[in-house]
């Protein structure tokens, strides 16, 4: 009896040590002091000056637009729904590899997300399930089961419900995948969305058409600013090979957008409807953006994605 | 042996509490927090974590224009009302709570997309003998879907 509570005494402190150093040595979301610049009217300056105070010890987070609201910042953009430009389910089989498939979770979530706005009844079931497969291989428990399946099939004809059910499975997925400490998994889900989202706006941009006055390409130059947020997203994540691989992508797209140049009112102005209680911020940009650098963002996102589904 | 037992009972103790904050905080954003988002579509991201009264918290995201947003941010029942305060690039205050009733949520949209801050506190409370709450704190997006 002594010696097997003395094993058990033994394997009490050890766990106890183990657990202190998994969950005790944790370091959150605190970031490395972010450089200070001055206030101008230029975008990525402006940006710098927002992350100024970031060396302080707080929580902080960084959020991407996440596959659902990418697919509805392209469809409310005035896009038509073209299946042929969606990564085929077909494809799902290919990923094996815990990049692979974080990447494709995003992108096809994207997809069902794209699917589904558009009331693709047959494509959204589709997606779904190469949603979970994918899920499912990284070993993300529960995000998208059976019966998430059957929920979608059953209310196939009800979108806001439909909106729900993608929402809520991509949120089991980046909790779990937080909660499980694996942020750099989460973070390439989150950025595979974000490429898939680019890769769908550039694409439905014919090279003949112009530039101006089109809120697609309006909607493309604005991720200029989450660019940022990707960057620092993965820049988190960056002891990780996968995310590494990842950077020098995002490094090259930033080469790109950083031709793109958006200058935006530095004081923005707020007024309330009283009525509805709404608050609109108020500001003016302009943006300098020539064919030759929408045609060569739009290869760079094309070779980027092609590399993330093959 | 009653050693070894409270011993083994800590050991448990420093093993599962840590996971489940964690899942506590899943729970609350998911059971509570994202139904002050209604009836705004919740954008699927997930931002929880746990904070002790006098910690902060900042989340930097893009919005879109033309877009109609919700912010919600929540916290614990043991924890003091939480304040944020949204920010543009320049540092400017465009919302705080403080300034309507500690309110969980705030609507908005915006003529032009921006990258805005949000900074989140917890209170302390007056009595400073009592030993800090610490509970979770969710920061959750909505959307109109056009």
């Amino acid at each position: 009896m002594s010696i097997m509570v003395n094993k058990m005494f033994t394997r009490a402190v050890f766990l106890a040590f183990l657990s202190m150093f998994l969950f005790g040595c944790k370091s959150g979301n605190q970031k490395q002091p972010a450089e200070e610049s001055e206030i101008t009217v230029d975008v990525s300056e402006l940006n710098q000056d927002l992350f100024q105070d970031i060396n302080e010890a707080k929580q902080i987070f960084y959020s991407l637009p996440s596959p659902l609201e990418t697919a509805m910042l392209i469809r409310s953009a005035g896009a038509i729904y073209d299946e042929d430009l969606l990564n085929n389910v077909d494809n799902s089989g290919n990923y094996t590899t815990n990049k692979s498939m974080a990447l494709n979770l995003g992108i096809y979530t994207c997809d069902l997300s794209f699917a589904s706005l558009y009331d693709q009844t047959q494509a959204s079931i589709s997606y779904m399930n190469a949603a979970k497969k994918m899920a499912d291989g990284l070993g993300i428990l529960d995000a998208i089961n059976d019966e998430t399946i059957e929920r979608l099939e059953e209310n196939i004809n009800n979108r806001d419900v439909i909106m729900d059910i993608i929402s809520e499975t991509f949120m089991n997925s980046s909790s779990y995948l937080k909660e499980n400490d694996r942020t750099a998994i989460a973070a390439i889900v989150l950025v595979g969305g974000w490429v898939e989202g680019l890769y769908l706006a550039t694409q439905m941009v014919p090279d003949s058409v112009s530039l101006k006055n089109n809120k697609l390409v309006d909607r493309i130059v604005d991720q200029k600013l989450s660019l940022d947020i990707v960057m620092r997203l993965l820049a988190d994540n960056s002891d990780n090979p996968d995310v590494q691989s990842i950077q020098k992508d995002i490094d090259d797209l930033k080469a790109i957008f950083d031709k793109i140049i958006m200058k935006t009112s530095s004081n923005l102005e707020t007024s309330v409807d009283t009525a509805t209680d709404v608050t609109t911020i108020k500001s003016q940009t302009q943006v300098t953006l020539t064919p030759e650098v929408f045609k060569e963002l739009k290869k760079k996102v094309e070779i980027i994605r092609s590399n993330y589904i093959s | 042996m009653k050693r070894y037992v409270t011993l083994i009972f800590i050991s448990f103790f420093l093993i599962f509490i840590p996971l489940n904050s964690h899942a506590q905080c899943k729970g609350f954003a998911k059971n509570v927090c994202k139904m002050e988002l209604v009836p705004y579509t919740h954008d699927g991201n997930y931002h929880a974590a746990v904070l002790t009264e006098g910690e902060e918290a900042e989340l930097y995201k893009t919005f879109y224009s033309g877009q109609e947003y919700r912010i919600a941010i929540c916290g614990s029942d043991n924890l003091p009302e939480i304040e944020f305060k949204i920010m543009d690039a320049s540092q400017n205050v465009l919302f705080s709570n403080k300034d309507k009733d500690f309110t969980k949520t705030w609507d908005f949209k915006l003529e032009t997309s921006q990258q805005l801050k949000i900074a989140v506190k917890v209170p302390t409370r007056g009595d400073k003998s009592a030993e800090p709450e610490s509970g979770c704190v969710a920061i959750m997006f909505g959307f109109k879907v056009k």
